[in-house]
């Protein structure tokens, strides 16, 4: 790519400046390095600034008739903070020097001009202002780079459900705090025939706009998969070769997805990949729901998902989270884990789905203290309860 | 992060060390393909030092064990504690990841 010339304002009233500018510089001119502008008084020099928006440097004498070049500092960032200027001043004026410099002169150079040291200060202006707008650039490419990270974050947040599904003898209640670089946690609960419901915890791997997307569609293609298909194996299986079509990024998610009959109390499950959930009984002890010996989807392309299917008991609460929740970590760079979580619930086995979701984020929270998060913490709990009568 | 890594005969010995996660994943990643030759004929991954590893770290490994098939070298991890160990059977790696428990037995097994 090649560079636009150098634009440079020259403000001076003496009329010999022009021609002997054009002269010196002359060989910057020929090779499209500079192109020199010409202004007599501070005035002509902001007309000129104001209809120009190229001018990358002013280059401007101190004594001139109508406005000097003193005063023409002060106006120049009014116009453009981007512009640098270089003041000419007589030999040894330093008081005249030191307020151009404290109104934001870059340089100045002194009278009788020396050519050669002029060219050098204009390169050297020229060089930081380039630097300067390189900065800029990058600054603002990080503003764009954090404008799509809020909006994959608000992305990530929309798409979860805040009002649940619930029977007489059965609650749902599910949160997710992100972390503060996007993850890609999500959790989902479907209605499906015959009041069954469906409900899905899932963590993709790694974090930021990709993981993003890659939730996005993944959870698109579970709740259609989630309506078509009634065995959450043959859901999975579905899914996982839909998001294997084409994925050569090693992206992955890890998904736990059950299907919850109310009439019996079954929940019929399959698990790719993902963290077994916890059955808290009415004790308050708990139990490990069994692996179905699944693996992460997107992994391999072809895939059957085994299923396996537990009955709630009254008082009962299956408890899905991400490993935001186990995989926390104190100031000692210890790890939550899954016996502290189990131990929450061991000493007041929660009242219902809500409790227990605000149980454990409060004992996360508790074990962390002023780390900051690092990954999206998810918790969803379906609790089968004595039938409200 | 700084991999150390031997070659003996055409199998190439890799270490990962402490752990890896999403702020070093990417290093893991652009380390480990600096170490792959073309004509290795196997890369074995000592994670024997290793405590932890998060899904963005499964995820390179996922990479680089794809990236192996296609060259027709062949891979295996080894000396994974039961924490790692448990994160590959839970997500299921195992069942793609040839695991062994010491460099010695993957290397008898190649």
């Amino acid at each position: 790519m090649t560079e636009r010339p150098s634009r440079i304002l020259v403000v001076d009233d003496e009329p010999d400046v022009q021609p002997l500018f054009s002269q010196r510089m002359r060989r910057d001119i020929r090779a499209g390095r500079l192109e020199l502008v010409f202004a007599q008084n501070g005035v002509e020099a902001l007309e000129v600034l104001n209809r120009d928006p190229d001018i990358d440097m002013v280059v401007t004498d101190i004594n001139m008739p109508q406005m000097d070049g003193l005063t023409l500092l002060e106006h120049i960032p009014n116009v453009d903070s981007d512009i640098r200027a270089i003041i000419i001043s007589a030999y040894g004026d330093m008081k005249n020097i030191r307020t151009a410099m404290n109104r934001g002169a870059f340089d100045f150079v002194t009278k009788p001009l020396d050519f050669d040291d002029l060219r050098v200060t204009i390169d050297r202006t020229l060089n930081h202002l380039k630097e300067w707008r390189d900065a800029l650039a990058s600054r603002d490419q990080l503003v764009a780079l954090q404008n799509e990270l809020d909006i994959a974050h608000q992305m990530q947040q929309s798409i979860l459900p805040t009002q649940f599904a619930k029977g007489d003898d059965w609650e749902i209640y599910a949160s997710m705090e992100p972390a503060r670089n996007v993850g890609g946690d999500f959790y989902d609960v479907v209605p499906l025939e015959n009041g069954h419901v469906g409900i899905t915890i899932a963590d993709v791997s790694d974090k930021g706009v990709p993981s993003a997307l890659f939730m996005m569609s993944t959870r698109t293609m579970l709740r259609g998969a989630a309506i078509g298909l009634s065995h959450p194996g043959q859901v999975l299986e579905e899914v996982n070769s839909l998001l294997q079509e084409g994925n050569d990024t090693g992206m992955f998610v890890t998904v736990f997805y059950g299907v919850y009959n109310p009439h019996n109390g079954e929940l019929t499950y399959a698990n790719g990949g993902h963290n077994p959930p916890l059955i808290v009984h009415p004790d308050g002890s708990s139990t490990i729901l069994p692996m179905t010996g699944g693996i992460a989807l997107g992994v391999v392309p072809e895939f059957e998902f085994s299923e396996a299917t537990v009955r709630l008991s009254l008082g009962e609460t299956a408890f899905l989270y991400t490993d935001g929740v186990t995989e926390a970590v104190n100031t000692d760079g210890e790890f939550f884990g899954l016996e502290r979580l189990q131990d929450i619930f061991a000493g007041s086995p929660p009242e219902g789905p809500r409790e227990a979701n605000d149980a454990a984020f409060a004992a996360v929270h508790s074990f962390t203290g002023e780390l900051p998060q690092t990954d999206d913490i998810t918790c969803l709990a379906l609790s089968r309860k004595e039938r409200a009568s | 992060m700084p991999i150390e890594s031997v070659r003996e005969g055409g199998t190439l010995i890799a270490r990962a060390e402490a752990r890896i996660d999403g702020a070093n994943a990417k290093a893991f990643q652009d380390e480990l393909e600096s170490v792959i030759e073309r004509d290795d004929q196997a890369v074995i991954l000592d994670l024997e030092n290793l405590f932890y590893i998060s899904s963005a770290g499964l995820r390179v490994i996922l990479l680089t064990a794809k990236a192996l098939q296609r060259q027709e070298t062949e891979f295996a991890v080894c000396g994974l504690s039961d924490s790692v160990k448990e994160i590959f059977q839970i997500s299921g790696f195992d069942k793609i990841i040839p695991m062994h428990a010491t460099v010695d037995d993957a290397k008898k097994a190649l």
